[in-house]
Formats: C-alpha cells, structure tokens, sequence
C-alpha cells in the first residue's frame, strides 16, 4: 500500500493568456502537499487560489507545468488509481437528457458495475444524497444545488478509497449543506481519504482533520485548523420546533425558516450562543446544529500580510 | 472489460433520443416516399428516378447525421465541461474518442439502414404495382441487390466524414468545424480535378502543390457510384473492397491525428 493518499510535488502551472502577446498566468506555484490515507483535508483559499486548478492536475484534465502528483502512489491520470477515486468537479454539469439514475448507471458501468449492480448502488446514492424521488427526473430539469448532489452521487458510485471534492457545499441550501457535511463525516468513518476544496473556513471546521490553505497558487499554512488563529465572528445556528412567532420577540433579526419547521438563525458577535440558547430551549426549540462563523479567509490574509509588514514598518 | 463499447452505446441511446435524427430520418423517408409520386410523373424513367433520388436522400441525410451528431461528440462534452466528470472516470483519453467514433458509426448504420428498407419498400411497390411488359423496359429490376454496393459505399463515406467530423471537432470550435467538415466534403467531391491542374497551370509551384493537395485530401468521388447502379453497370466486389480499404486507411489516420490533439490538451 502506498504510503500517502496523495501526494504533490513541486506541482506548479502556467495557463497561456494572450492570443497576439502570449504571458503565463502562474496559477499554482511550486505546491507540495502529502495527505495520508484516511485524512480528511481540506483545501482552502479565496478565490482565484488555485484550487481548481490542482484539483484539475489531479485528475489529469491539464498537464503540469513543472512537478508531479500522485494518487495512491501512481501519477496522476493513472487508469488503476483512477478506478479507486471518485471526482467531484466544480459547478458540475453532467447531460441534460439523462436522469439520474440514467447517469450512474452509465458511470457504474464504465468502472465495470454491471446494469443492474449500477442501479442498486445508483439508487442507494441518490437516497443517500436527498434525491431519492427526483431520481428519474432527466438532469435538464434539475437545480443547481441539485445537479450539486447528483455530483456527489456519481463520485461516489465506485465506492472509492479516496474522495475529490470542488466546493462541495456551493449552491447548497443551509440544510443541503449541513447533509453534505454530515455525508463527509460518514466517509471519514468509513476510512476513505476525502480532499475537498472550499472558501468557507466553517465548512473546514467540523470536518477536517488538517487544513492546507493557498493564497495566489501558493501553500502558506498546513495545520489542524485549531492552530491557526482565526478570529469568530459570529455563528449559525439551526433550530427545530416551536413557534417560529416567538423567534422575532428574540429580537433575531438574521433569522430564515427553511424547510420542515427548521429555522436558520445568524448570531452576530456580540450576541454569543450561550446567550441566546436558555431563551431558546424556554421556548420549546430544539437545537439542530451551531456552527461558527469565522472570518472569511480573506480576512486572515489581509491580517497575516499587514503582521508581516508591521514590523518592516 | 473496455470501456470503449460502453461509451459508443451511450452514444447510440443518446442519439435515439435525439429529436433531430428523428426528423432526418423521418424527413429522408417522407422524401424516398415522394420520389414515387416524381417517378409517377416520367413515364418509363421512374424507377431509375426513384432510385437516384433515393440514394441521394440516404446520402445527404446520412451526411447531415454524421456532420451535426459528429462535430457535437466531443466539443459539447469539452463546452459544457461534462467531460470532467468522464474523464475522472477509468477512461483514457483515445478511449473516449474511439468510443464516441464507434458509438456514431453504430448510430449512422442503423439510420442508413432504415433509409434504405424505405428505399426498397417504395422500389417493390412499384414492381409490384406495374405490369409486366412495363417492368420488362426497365434496365435493371427495381429491387436490384446491385443498389446494395451503392448503399454500403454510401455508408463507407459517411464513416469517413464522420472521423472528418470528429477529428475537427477535437481542436476547433463546433461552428468551425462543421464549416470545414462541409468544405472537404464538397472539395473531396472535386478532388480529381486537382489531379489535373498540372495539364492546365505552367508554375510547376502550383502544380506540385496541386498534387500535394490531391493525396493529402480525402478522395470522396469514388464512393459515387449511384449512376453506375441505376444505369444497371456493374460495381464489382474488388472496386468497393479497395474504396472501403481507401477509406479504412484514411479514418485510421484521422483518429490517430484526432487522438494525438486531444491526448495532449487542457481542459480549462
Ligand atoms: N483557463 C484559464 N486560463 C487562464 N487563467 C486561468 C484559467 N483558469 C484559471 N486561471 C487562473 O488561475 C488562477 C487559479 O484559478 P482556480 O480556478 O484554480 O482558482 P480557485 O482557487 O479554484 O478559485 P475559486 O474559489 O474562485 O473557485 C486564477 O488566477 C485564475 O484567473
Ligand atoms: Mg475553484
């Protein structure tokens, strides 16, 4: 077995911008990053960090301008370790007139499932992704927080070793994201490396077992997440039951009702969980999950780069 | 096992599918039924009409399905970015490209087929529908099994400008290469002329460019052979096994060069 999950090396890459003048826009720039099997890492950075873009070099869908990376201990692009991974890209777009089903039957069937071992997985998938019902819907029709679950689906669907995730929470509703979320823990339980990209630090939190985080296709800070010092800013808070009424009165004003009685409720800073909870509970609710809210990483950046200066100042 | 038949199925189920194949086919069959009523129209001459308009339909329809369907296999998965999930998958890249070629190829037999059921079904009416002193002033009967070698040469071309197609597709953008795929094929069509240029220009520049142009295009006239059939002259089985050998040479270099481009590109 190989000794890391995935592994890159010195992996950099140039995109060519410019018909009549060519330049190179560097997108990543010399990263090395080793995850082992059963991690739970989350790549993390604003936007235009880079990764995409290193999760395209892993799948092979661009070549490397410099450096190399591995999957299972072969290079990227490798057909045996391809058959062990599972891809979730970003914004997915599969085809429109195939359903859902349709789609990881096929899928299934180019990892070598046959027809009707396809459609059981296919349909455990979409159960298991919130889609149960919609499953023979042609994807034409579907949403984009849809097409988002049928993204996990499929990269899901042979039962890989390890997990490729694009922003896997983007376009999802707040209950669509706490289910992904949850759906990640249960792979970290079942033993799969999972990978997955975000610009949302509270995405990271509850998951990760180590965060890597790129700025400008750089790697500056691998680490539990615990040990780099981001600043709470606020929290969300999901609440269940009681009389959504009695919400206002809370003087809440960051507060949406989703679906089937839950409500979504923004704390600001200055009005801490521990504040708000004992009201809560005296009015029948039941807390669903509570999650902080940190500074968005651009935030930590602005601040890591003006400590760096300070001192020069 | 490969994953190659799988693609080239889904290819196929897909472009069931599709509405417009359907309103080609439908059209390409209305159309050989109407021939009939052309046909009504010169006495005597009908059945060779019947047969030249037939087999023309079943080659333009079949040149529509190959050029639309074919430029679409690739360019839309690179467009619409659906390649990224695919490609994720245990698929390697000249995987992909044989599997949509075959998948297309599959697709065009069973239209080319159908067209041609029609074509037979209109011929046998008519044969059965005259008498027999009308039938005997016919050059050849009218469901005469000779129409097959056109029908299969037809097929063999529209192969070739499916892997034209395709192999354009794998580069440029979907306009452009139907723009080109039409172009070589109305060209290819002329090709023998370019044999002849040296006889009508003096640069020998443009003459030895003319004969570079001659073997590096495709060759699409030989593949013609309707008015042979209808005219009930002979296509012997050797002529049609060397233009498929042409052809089969000249579709192997094409997703060669197609597989070559498309291994080498970025997905962005
Ligand atoms: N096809 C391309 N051509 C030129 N430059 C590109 C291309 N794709 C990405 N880039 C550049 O590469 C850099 C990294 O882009 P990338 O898409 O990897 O970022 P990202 O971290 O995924 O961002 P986001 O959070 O917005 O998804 C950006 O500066 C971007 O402008
Ligand atoms: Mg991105």
């Amino acid at each position: 077995m190989a000794r890391y999950a995935i592994r890159l090396q010195e992996l950099t890459k140039d995109y060519p911008t410019g018909f009549w003048r060519p330049r190179a826009v560097r997108a990543l720039d010399h990263v090395s990053l080793d995850v082992e099997p059963g991690e739970v890492l989350g790549y993390l950075g604003p936007n235009g960090a880079g990764k995409t873009t290193t999760l395209k070099l892993l799948m092979q869908l661009i070549y490397p301008t410099f450096g190399r990376a591995e999957i299972l201990g072969r290079p990227a692009g490798d057909i045996e370790a391809k058959r062990r991974l599972g891809y979730l890209p970003e914004s997915p777009y599969f085809y429109d007139n195939l359903t859902a089903e349709e789609l990881l039957v096929y899928f299934g069937g180019l990892f070598g499932l046959t027809p009707s071992v396809a459609r059981t997985r296919a349909s455990t998938l979409l159960d298991r992704v919130g889609l149960g019902a919609e499953r023979r819907r042609r994807l034409r029709k579907y949403s984009k927080g849809m097409l988002q679950r049928v993204g996990i689906a499929q990269a899901l669907v042979n039962d890989p070793e390890v997990v490729f995730l694009d922003e896997p929470m983007s376009g999802l509703d707040p209950v669509g994201r706490r289910d992904t979320r949850e759906l990640i823990r249960s792979l970290r339980d079942e033993g799969r490396t999972v990978f997955f990209s975000s610009h949302i630090l509270s995405d990271a939190e509850a998951l990760c077992t180590r965060v890597a985080i790129t700025v400008q296709g750089r790697l500056v800070s691998t680490g539990r997440l615990a040990d780099l010092a981001f600043e709470v800013q606020g929290w969300e808070l999901i609440v269940h039951g009681g009389d959504s009424a009695a919400l206002v009165g809370l003087g809440l004003d960051a507060v949406t009702t989703v679906s089937d009685g839950r409500h979504v409720i923004e704390l600001p800073f200055d009005r801490p969980p521990d504040q708000v909870l004992p009201e809560l509970s005296r009015l029948r609710f039941q807390v669903v999950s509570l999650t902080p809210r940190h500074e968005s990483l651009e935030d930590y950046f602005m601040r890591l780069v003006a400590r760096r200066q300070a001192p020069a100042a | 096992m490969s994953v190659i038949p799988r693609i080239a199925a889904q290819v196929f189920k897909e472009s069931v599918r599709d509405k417009v194949l359907y309103n080609l086919v439908l059209f390409a069959v209305l159309l050989i039924a109407a021939s009939y009523l052309i046909g009504q129209l010169s006495a005597g001459q009908d059945v060779k009409i019947i047969k030249d308009l037939g087999l023309a339909a079943t080659q333009i329809f079949g040149l529509f399905i190959a050029v639309f369907i074919g430029i679409g296999l690739v360019s839309k998965e690179v467009e619409r970015r659906s390649i990224y999930g695919l490609l994720s998958k245990p698929v390697r890249r000249h995987e992909l490209i044989l599997g949509k070629y075959v998948g297309l190829v599959l697709t065009l037999a069973v239209n080319v087929a159908v067209m041609a059921v029609a074509l037979y079904a209109v011929l046998g009416y008519m044969s059965w529908a005259e008498t027999e002193e009308f039938r005997q002033g016919w050059e050849a009967s009218a469901t005469d099994p000779a129409m097959l070698a056109a029908i299969l040469l037809i097929f063999v071309q529209l192969m070739l400008v499916t892997a034209i197609a395709l192999f354009f597709s794998t580069f440029s953008s979907p306009i452009l290469s139907a723009v080109l795929t039409f172009g070589l094929f109305v060209v290819g069509h002329f090709n023998a002329d370019l044999r002849n240029f040296e006889n009508v220009v003096d640069s020998p520049v443009a003459a030895s460019l003319a004969r570079v142009l001659y073997y590096a295009l495709p060759n699409l006239a030989p593949f013609d052979v309707k008015a042979q059939v209808v005219h009930a002259h002979p296509v012997s089985l050797g002529y049609v096994a060397l233009t498929s050998g042409y052809a089969a040479a000249y579709i192997g270099a094409l997703l060669l060069a197609a597989v070559f481009i498309f291994s080498k590109r970025d997905f962005k």
